[in-house]
């Protein structure tokens, strides 16, 4: 590339601008909205971003203001932005689901000057704080319903904000500032902020410049061939780096448009309407989609259900070869072919994934057989392990090399290696700067020759493909000196539908013991079969044939760890079944629907000890948080399971 | 909360008397409801207050007493008239199609609105085409205000009840009504669909500036959204006031609260 092409695209709004010249008439966004799906093209939104970008300077914002964005994906979000990134302003995304509390928090520590928001839910959580941040100037909603009434100091509709914008444009001289406040933006710039939910601790602010998404998004592109003719939904949160990347830099790299889904509900509706190539969804997601097929198929005809499994017996065998080119017999390809019109294309519409050339998966690790599901139908759904720290891309995995149970080799241009207790460490140039106002905690991520801690533990297998076990710091010992892997153990447990979360504890104890929450719709829907009657999630998680079922699981799980050498001794000796549902609301989840083990070992304490005591059943009395804030009461007695650890196979025990 | 004394009276009820043979359903009663506002109707089970919301559509004549609506007297008015003069309502028990979707229900509230006859919709070409177009915007409208995008082409019948009585809502705002009747809006849901639909009546009547009368057992839910309640009890009038007045009433406290109080904490 040459040094013309660089200074004309190392910022996001230089390249929007490149965009509007070279691909002007070509979509850039769409949001579905009263039933039809709208389109903005990258003239528009060229348009939108510079008039915004104009109001804001006329409301006084400059060079390095810090400009929240709290909402739902919305193409006016996205170009909030752009806009800010114009003036030279950090735009800092913020969970939209965050409560007031977590707010103020980010809000106060960014010095926000700025705040656009989604609509008067973003507001009110806003106000409630107000006061406790001197540094904030103006909100800015795009919503007006439910705000009419509100006193309108500090308060700007954004359609107000953008009009008078559009005015100051066309004042002498007022176009061409807002030109060279663009032009004035260099690669090295900081782009954005994007607060971590942290599973520990207050968030942090990772500042990343516009040489470390480009690049790093670059990587991608590379990778699997994105282009302008590429098509993606917006649907989560845009305060993740992982949205920040590939509804924002690659889209605007590429050239790709970006569609927003109706609202949070309809999202797997508007995803069959889109029909997306590139597709990026936590674990969690695919898992959904597969629950709910199974849930239906439990319901469908004999006939249906006969289809269902003999083809899906055939796409395991063949599906995945067929994905990765191997050798296939002639026969078997048309049995395939067969089971193609029948059940798996049927399938991917479902799901909305006829046209995708890639998924991805990240953030947990996602079990072998829902991995192997999609793949065996023809999703060519692959992993890859990344930070926020490193603007997404730390590994991948190549087509043609995918495994279940590892994350793949490193990305062209990142260079990993691991610490002497196992730890991953990267370099690349996605590296962030450091964590805003936080030299000390920037200090104990970064080694001195540049590298980043991930604080996972992990090893390269004989393929050099890079394996995640687990939270460095998570990994205790057990009583006797076993390893104590929690999360490996939980996301055993969490492979099975039935399980929705589950958190293990055993650091230091003698045995491994956990908490499981049941997933609601599998075990509801397994509760209605057999005329098992509940009223609440509650009722249905105490009832003693759900702790049967579930009691099956964790034995199935027992004895898969002891097939491992080094697990046998990390198999699970008593269990309960919480009578809530962990919530990010009730602290017990990150914002990205992690569970924050010691939050929780220390709210259920009476539960772990109950664990390990012995006693059949613990009393709980907890609070529980609403979603507008207020706060009631769940208590009752929870029933305390024994299950029996299987021994190592002989011919392991003797090996 | 608004200043409800100062507005002009939309629905002025006098002396309205109401009985079915020797069954007095409502004696006597008298009570206005003021452009904008939002009025309660309470009072124990048989009180009256369904009765009085028949009247008020025109479901029931009464046999004795004047209903003036926007100014002029009624006289012996069919329902379908009350709906066109611009009143609205939903019911106690769910009354959607349940064959029908979401949006075909909502869009069935239009009905009224809709003046092409049968044969011009039938061959479904210019003018009936753009009617039923900007019909359907008018709809989508109300669809997203209610925020029910994603049950748009479910069947009603195959939804919680929560949600069936916001498609119920949906359809009497498809009216643009200038009077809503709600019938116990929040009757068997749940504190969070209590509190969605709070909200949704509440903003209905910002948004659009519609008056509403309500009626609701759940005393939290009327205290906060009412700005005027009329309290009735075997069929007469015993208290009409602010949240505040009503509460504080002797007779109110005697004949009602009280009791519903120890049934609701």
């Amino acid at each position: 590339m040459s040094e013309f092409d660089q200074a004309i695209t190392d910022t996001f709004p230089k390249l929007i601008l490149t965009n509007a010249r070279t691909r002007g008439r070509r979509p850039a966004m769409r949001r579905k909205d009263f039933g039809i799906w709208q389109s903005w093209s990258w003239v528009e939104a060229y348009d939108f971003m510079v008039a915004l970008a104009a109001g804001l300077r006329r409301l006084g914002a400059t060079r390095n203001d810090k400009i929240a964005v709290i909402g739902s994906n919305r193409p006016y979000l996205y170009w909030s932005i752009a806009a800010a990134q114009c003036l030279g302003a950090v735009p800092v995304p913020i969970y939209a689901d965050s409560v007031a509390e977590e707010m103020a928090f980010v809000l106060d520590h960014a010095e926000i000057r700025f705040a656009i928001v989604e609509d008067q839910e973003q507001v009110d959580k806003i106000l409630s704080v107000r006061d406790r941040l001197p540094a904030l100037q103006a909100i800015l909603y795009e919503e007006k319903r439910g705000l009419r009434d509100y006193d309108q100091t500090g308060l700007a509709a954004l359609a107000d904000v953008v009009a008078s914008g559009r005015e100051s444009l066309k004042e002498p001289g007022g176009a061409e500032t807002l030109e060279q406040a663009i032009a004035q933006g260099k690669g090295a710039d900081t782009a954005v902020i994007l607060y971590t939910s942290g599973t520990t601790g207050r968030p942090k602010g990772v500042m990343l410049t516009y040489d470390n998404l480009i690049a790093s998004a670059r990587i991608g592109i590379a990778f699997d061939g994105l282009s302008e003719v590429d098509e993606i939904i917006a649907y989560l949160p845009m305060a993740w780096v992982g949205d920040h990347v590939f509804s924002y830099a690659q889209a605007i790299i590429a050239g790709y448009c970006v569609s927003c889904p109706e609202n949070a509900e309809t999202i797997i509706q508007d995803r069959r309407e889109i029909g997306p190539t590139y597709v990026f969804a936590p674990p969690r997601v695919f898992e959904n989609l597969l629950t709910l097929t199974m849930v239906r198929m439990e319901d469908a005809g004999r006939l249906k259900r006969w289809m269902f499994e003999h083809f899906l017996g055939v796409a395991r065998k063949w599906g995945e070869k067929l994905l990765s080119g191997d050798q296939v017999p002639l026969a078997a390809r048309l049995h395939y072919a067969l089971g193609d019109t029948f059940v798996y294309a049927p399938l991917r519409n479902r799901y909305g994934l006829t046209n995708i050339k890639v998924g991805y998966t990240a953030g947990e690790a996602i079990g072998a057989e829902i991995f192997s599901f999609y793949r065996s139908i023809g999703v060519n759904l692959k992993q890859l392990y990344g930070q926020t720290e490193a603007s997404v891309y730390v590994t991948m995995q190549p087509d043609g090399e995918i495994r279940p149970d590892t994350v793949g080799r490193p990305v062209p241009s990142v260079a990993i290696r691991l610490a002497a207790n196992g730890e991953v460490e990267f370099n690349g140039p996605g590296v962030f700067q450091g964590y805003y106002k936080d030299p000390g905690k920037t200090a104990e991520v970064k080694t001195a020759d540049g590298y980043v801690r991930t604080g996972d533990v992990g090893f390269f297998d004989a393929a050099g493909h890079l394996k995640i076990i687990d939270r460095a710091k998570d990994v205790g010992k057990l009583g006797a000196g076993g390893l104590f892997p929690p999360k490996y153990i939980e996301n055993k447990l969490k492979f099975y539908p039935n399980i929705k979360e589950a958190v293990a504890f055993g650091g230091g104890r003698d045995h491994v013991a956990c908490f499981i929450n049941i997933d609601p719709v599998a075990v509801g829907n397994w509760a209605e079969r057999n005329n098992i009657v509940h009223a609440s999630y509650q009722e249905l998680a105490s009832d003693p044939r759900v702790y049967e079922l579930i009691a099956g699981h964790v034995a199935e799980v027992n004895r898969a760890l002891a097939a491992e050498p080094q697990m046998a001794g990390a198999q699970i000796a008593r269990f309960l079944i919480l009578p809530k549902e962990l919530d990010a609301d009730d602290g017990e989840l990150t914002r990205t629907q992690k569970v924050r083990r010691g939050f929780i070992s220390e709210r259920y304490a009476s539960l772990v000890e109950a664990l390990y005591d012995g006693s059949p059943s613990a009393s709980i009395r907890t609070e529980v948080t609403f979603e507008d804030g207020r706060k009631g009461l769940i208590e009752g007695e929870v029933v305390i399971r024994d299950v029996a650890v299987a021994v190592p196979s002989p011919l392991e025990a003797a090996a | 909360m608004t200043d409800a004394g100062a507005r002009e009276i939309m629905l002025d009820i006098e002396n309205v008397s109401l009985s079915f043979g020797g069954v007095k359903a409502i004696t006597d009663i008298s009570f206005d409801i003021r452009k904008g506002e939002v009025r309660a109707i309470i009072g124990p089970n048989g009180a009256g207050k369904t009765s009085m919301l028949n009247v008020i559509n025109g479901v029931y004549r009464p046999q004795k007493g004047t209903i003036t609506f926007k100014g002029r007297v009624r006289r012996n008015i069919q329902p379908y008239q009350a709906a066109k003069s611009g009143i609205a309502r939903t019911f106690q028990n769910v009354a959607l199609f349940k064959g029908m979707s979401t949006l075909d229900n909502i869009m069935s509230g239009r009905s009224l609105r809709m003046h092409r006859n049968f044969f011009w919709q039938l061959i479904h070409v210019g003018p009936a085409r753009d009617e039923e177009i900007a019909h359907r915007r008018k709809v989508e409208e109300i669809i997203d205000f209610l925020e029910i995008q994603h049950i748009r082409k479910v069947p009603v019948g195959k939804l919680p009840y929560g949600l069936q009585k916001r498609v119920e809502l949906g359809r009497a705002l498809a009216m643009e009504p200038e009077l809503l009747l709600l019938d116990e809006p929040m009757a068997g849901m749940n504190l969070e669909e209590k509190e969605d639909m709070s909200r949704f009546i509440l903003d209905v009547n910002h948004e659009f500036g519609t008056t509403i009368a309500l009626i609701e057992h759940d005393m939290g839910v009327v205290m906060d959204l009412s700005d005027r309640v009329v309290v009735l009890d075997y069929g007469r009038k015993i208290a009409d006031g602010t949240p505040s007045e009503v509460k504080s009433d002797r007779a109110v406290i005697d004949a009602y609260l009280g009791v519903a109080r120890q049934e609701a904490r």
